[in-house]
């Protein structure tokens, strides 16, 4: 009894550090309607502003403390300036995809200036306990409390209060409304960026003395957690944000006394599934109401697309073809059939995001169930890969469309955290299903390439492979594309509730989408496994998903010469030049941030 | 089925004593209404009378909470859009919802959705499959069904005369608002409606582009298309309808032919309150009320 006593105090200091983080996300969501996907990577900075304050400086806590909100809070200022301002007149998706760009230079820069490594964070308190009803409390433990119950009386007096407050919920409930009453909702913005921000550092910084460690790579988790914590409480509701940080600290720790900590993530976002799919609007507003639909709009221009002349194509397909008789160096060719893997993603996902609006930000978890599919069938059972590659295929539209077929009752933003949160489930279900993926040790030994008896060792014949099934594959989806599917598709991204007025199911065109670029997805991991002859619950993580989204968005929202030529763009040329390999992560945002600043249509425009 | 009738009326569609409330306000308070075969029916009321909320409970983007609709003797209550769509049910949007990136063209084909037969729900899973491959092989069959559907579509937009036939390849958001609206009625025209359900047809557009719309829902009531139309504009209402309907607060305060309600005293109160009795006065436009974000802390 004593033990449960201890996992729920354990529950709510967690749930303290996520209110910190969560309540910034309100209150940024509250005034510009914006998911910060950048608050991890502040949370990760704080951290390190923190660890630099309290050991290389050697400054008492306190000073560390403000210096860490000090610090982040102008981050904020920064983030606001570059991911929200300049980008008032796009789409809603747009400042989201900025931020995400924003923490993919964040976290990059961290890793370069203070290496990949976690670091300990000593923390300086003094060393007391003590012990109410069985649970043990240090001074830690009670500094989170207070700094969390502070932190939202100050907010609270803030809101109710002041000036700026006022303004600050003048500008949540109606942005235009307060504008023409004088307020200057630029510098509202402005200040609660500052104050989500710095509240997120502090949060890094607690978390960093909590757990005694700090690494460059802890941000993106953070955003994770703080989105679910959000989206329980409500999107933009601030005290929600906190009784749902608390709910997840609870659900999470007893979780982890249940079953053991690898299971806690899967926790977190299980518990996001369903607060998605059955309370939408969060915790506190009644059920029937559909959401607001605060964030629909797909990331579409009115530009129109770029034509590529047949010929044109045909002889960039002959080229390409032909590349292996004129080039020797077999680096080139597989860093190019790399590109080709990733086009087969980029193809599935621009079908998925582009033709039919559902901006998937967990598509490499399709590559991770054909990988997985075409791996066990190969290694268990010994089948050719043959017939494990399409079977892969069949296997990866038929799991993909039943993963995410919950969520698509869902629009806009709802889509992409929706589907974020099953990416993620996928890696946890393979990292916690010993019995049939081997957990965290990975499958090794994977059968390579090979037809029919044909084994194809060449890099010439591996790269003629996965060329001839992404051309055929990319026909394929021109093809319907150009059907009645193509318009139905693309009415249901224009507008769903027309749609359903001429008799079009959403559920059924949606199903259909995914299940094609499941296939094509499915195909593209299962030829990656056998390729890489070594895979893990990793190979294709979150990251990947979101260099998809970017290699979709550079080629031409569901453009499919587009997706090829973005792949290609993003996989092969960092390789290419070998000094860039290694800044990949900072070019990737980079292009993001540029491509939806300065050329949302991308390369071929959106078809 | 069974075909109702009323008065020697061959009622097509027919809606008993729906209700709907929100949070303690009741939007639609027991509305009764019936459309007969090749009748046009308006529904006309304040700002605020629900007709809204009325024809969203029509064309199944609402459930009402209480009361029956019925469509050619079927009870349709709750019915979601798409079906509604396939027994023919086809309407317009107030603000003209066109699919902004597709052509014309595509537009006016989206329409025919429900009708065609490569395109038929089929079994659960295997019919989407089978759709798929259907999309994909092209048999002759369906490709002799596309292209009848595109001569027939092509048919529709000569209807407009000069106005969409030399843009059907330019996509939807490039053609001006009046326009646009045309190409709605050309989706539903598309759908082969049993009943075309026109939602404030003409709101946004100046007074020739109005008449223009006259001509045409007057030209498709001449081919005997059913109609049920929501509209502001009285001397649009006047001129179109067999019946009309007046709402106010929820509630139908009067019914009867176009000139009846007119002199109706209960119906010019209720557009014009006590003090200007008599005048016809032009109405405002709808507000569009957002519903406010939730920032408290």
């Amino acid at each position: 009894m004593t033990a449960w006593f201890d996992y729920t105090v354990n529950g709510l200091i967690v749930g303290n550090i996520y209110a910190l983080l969560a309540v910034g996300l309100a209150l940024i969501f509250g005034v510009s309607h914006l998911i910060n996907f950048a608050h991890g990577s502040v949370y990760m900075v704080g951290g390190f502003i923190g660890w630099l304050c309290l050991t290389r400086l050697g400054l008492p806590l306190p000073v560390a403390l403000l210096a860490t909100v000090g610090g982040c809070a102008l981050l904020g200022v920064l983030i606001e300036r570059i991911g929200l301002r300049p980008l008032q007149g796009a789409a809603r998706i747009a400042p989201l995809l900025a931020t995400i760009g924003i923490s993919f230079v964040l976290d990059q820069l961290a890793q370069i200036v203070f290496g990949p490594d976690p670091r300990p964070v000593p923390s300086t308190l003094p060393e007391w306990t003590f012990t109410i009803g069985g649970a043990t409390l240090g001074s830690l433990d009670v500094l989170i409390a207070a700094i969390g119950i502070g932190a939202a009386g100050v907010l609270y007096v803030f809101l109710r209060f002041t000036r700026l407050g006022w303004a600050v919920r003048a500008t949540a409930q109606d942005r235009d409304a307060a504008q023409q009453m004088g307020v200057n909702v630029n510098a509202v913005n402005q200040a609660v960026f500052a104050i989500a921000c710095g509240l997120g550092g502090l949060s890094g910084l607690l978390v960093g003395m909590y757990y005694n460690s700090i690494d460059p790579a802890m941000g993106f988790e953070a955003t994770l957690k703080g989105v679910v914590a959000l989206l329980i409480g409500g999107l933009g509701n601030v005290p929600g944000a906190i009784a749902g940080s608390l709910l997840l600290g609870l659900v999470e720790s007893y979780g982890v006394a249940l079953f053991g900590t690898s299971y806690r993530d899967l926790f977190a976002f299980v518990l996001l599934l369903v607060f998605l799919v059955w309370r939408p609007n969060g915790l506190f507003s009644s059920n029937r109401r559909l959401p607001p639909e605060p964030l629909t709009g797909t990331f579409l221009s009115n530009r129109r697309a770029v034509r590529i002349p047949q010929p044109v194509l045909i002889v960039a397909i002959v080229a390409a073809f032909a590349l292996p008789l004129l080039v020797s160096s077999p680096y080139l060719l597989q860093i190019l059939t790399n590109g080709w893997i990733y086009g087969l993603l980029a193809l599935s996902l621009t079908l998925v995001a582009g033709t039919v609006g559902q901006i998937s930000l967990g598509h490499a978890a399709l590559l991770l169930i054909g990988a997985y599919a075409s791996a066990l069938l190969s290694v268990d059972i010994g089948w050719s890969p043959a017939v494990t590659i399409p079977l892969a295929g069949l296997i990866t539209a038929l799991l993909g469309t039943l993963l995410v077929y919950p969520a698509f009752r869902l629009r806009g933003h709802y889509v992409s955290i929706a589907t974020l949160g099953i990416g993620e489930i996928v890696g946890l279900v393979i990292l916690n299903w010993d019995g049939l993926t081997r957990g965290p040790v990975g499958i090794t030994g994977i059968a390579p390439l090979a037809l029919f008896g044909w084994p194809l060792s060449s890099a010439r014949a591996v790269y003629w492979f996965t060329l001839a099934v992404l051309v055929v594959l990319a026909l394929l989806q021109v093809r319907l594309l150009r059907s009645h599917l193509g318009r139905t598709w693309r009415a249901i991204r224009e507008d769903d509730v027309a749609a359903r007025a001429y008799g079009v199911r959403p559920n059924r065109y949606k199903a259909m989408a995914f299940a094609c670029g499941g296939l094509g997805a499915g195909i593209g991991g299962a030829i990656a496994a056998h390729l890489y002859s070594y895979i893990n619950y990793q190979t294709f993580d979150s990251q990947v998903s979101i260099l998809a989204l970017t290699m979709v968005i550079l080629g031409g929202l569901g453009s499919v010469a587009g997706a090829v030529v973005g792949a290609v763009a993003l996989i092969s040329l960092p390789e290419m030049f070998r000094f860039a390999a290694e800044y990949r992560m900072l070019i990737y945002g980079v292009v993001l941030l540029l491509l939806v600043r300065f050329r949302p249509q991308g390369l071929f425009g959106t078809a | 089925m069974n075909h109702p009738e009323v008065g020697g009326k061959d009622i097509l569609f027919d809606v008993r004593r729906v209700t709907r409330r929100f949070d303690g306000l009741t939007a639609v308070d027991g509305v009764s209404l019936s459309v007969a075969r090749g009748e046009c029916v308006s529904v006309i009321g304040p700002n605020g009378a629900g007709k809204s909320t009325l024809f969203n409970l029509l064309t199944g983007i609402d459930v009402p909470d209480d009361g029956i609709v019925r469509f050619d003797g079927e009870d349709v209550t709750g019915f979601s859009p798409e079906r509604l769509a396939a027994r023919g049910v086809a309407r317009t949007f107030q603000h003209g919802r066109v699919f902004g990136n597709l052509s014309v063209l595509d537009n006016v084909l989206l329409g025919a959705h429900a009708r065609l037969a490569f395109a038929r729900p089929g079994w659960p899973v295997v019919g989407a499959v089978a759709e798929t491959l259907r999309a994909l092989f092209a048999p002759p069959a369906v490709r002799r069904e596309e292209a009848a559907l595109r001569a027939e579509a092509l048919q529709i937009i000569a209807r407009f005369g000069m106005r969409l036939a030399p843009r059907i390849d330019e996509p939807a958001h490039s053609l001006s608002y009046a326009n646009r609206r045309r190409v709605e009625i050309a989706r539903a025209l598309a759908l082969r409606p049993r009943i075309l359900v026109l939602d404030e047809p003409t709101a946004g557009m100046n007074e020739s582009e109005t008449a223009e719309m006259l001509e045409l829902i007057l030209e498709l009531k001449r081919d005997g298309l059913t109609l049920l139309l929501i509209e502001h504009k009285l001397e649009l209402v006047m001129k179109l309808s067999d019946h009309v309907i007046v709402l106010d607060d929820g509630r139908k305060i009067a019914e009867g032919l176009p000139d009846e309600v007119r002199h109706d005293p209960a119906v010019i109160e209720a557009y014009l309150g006590h003090r200007q009795v008599g005048a016809q006065a032009p109405l405002e436009p709808q507000v569009v009320v957002r519903s406010p974000e939730r920032l408290t802390p």
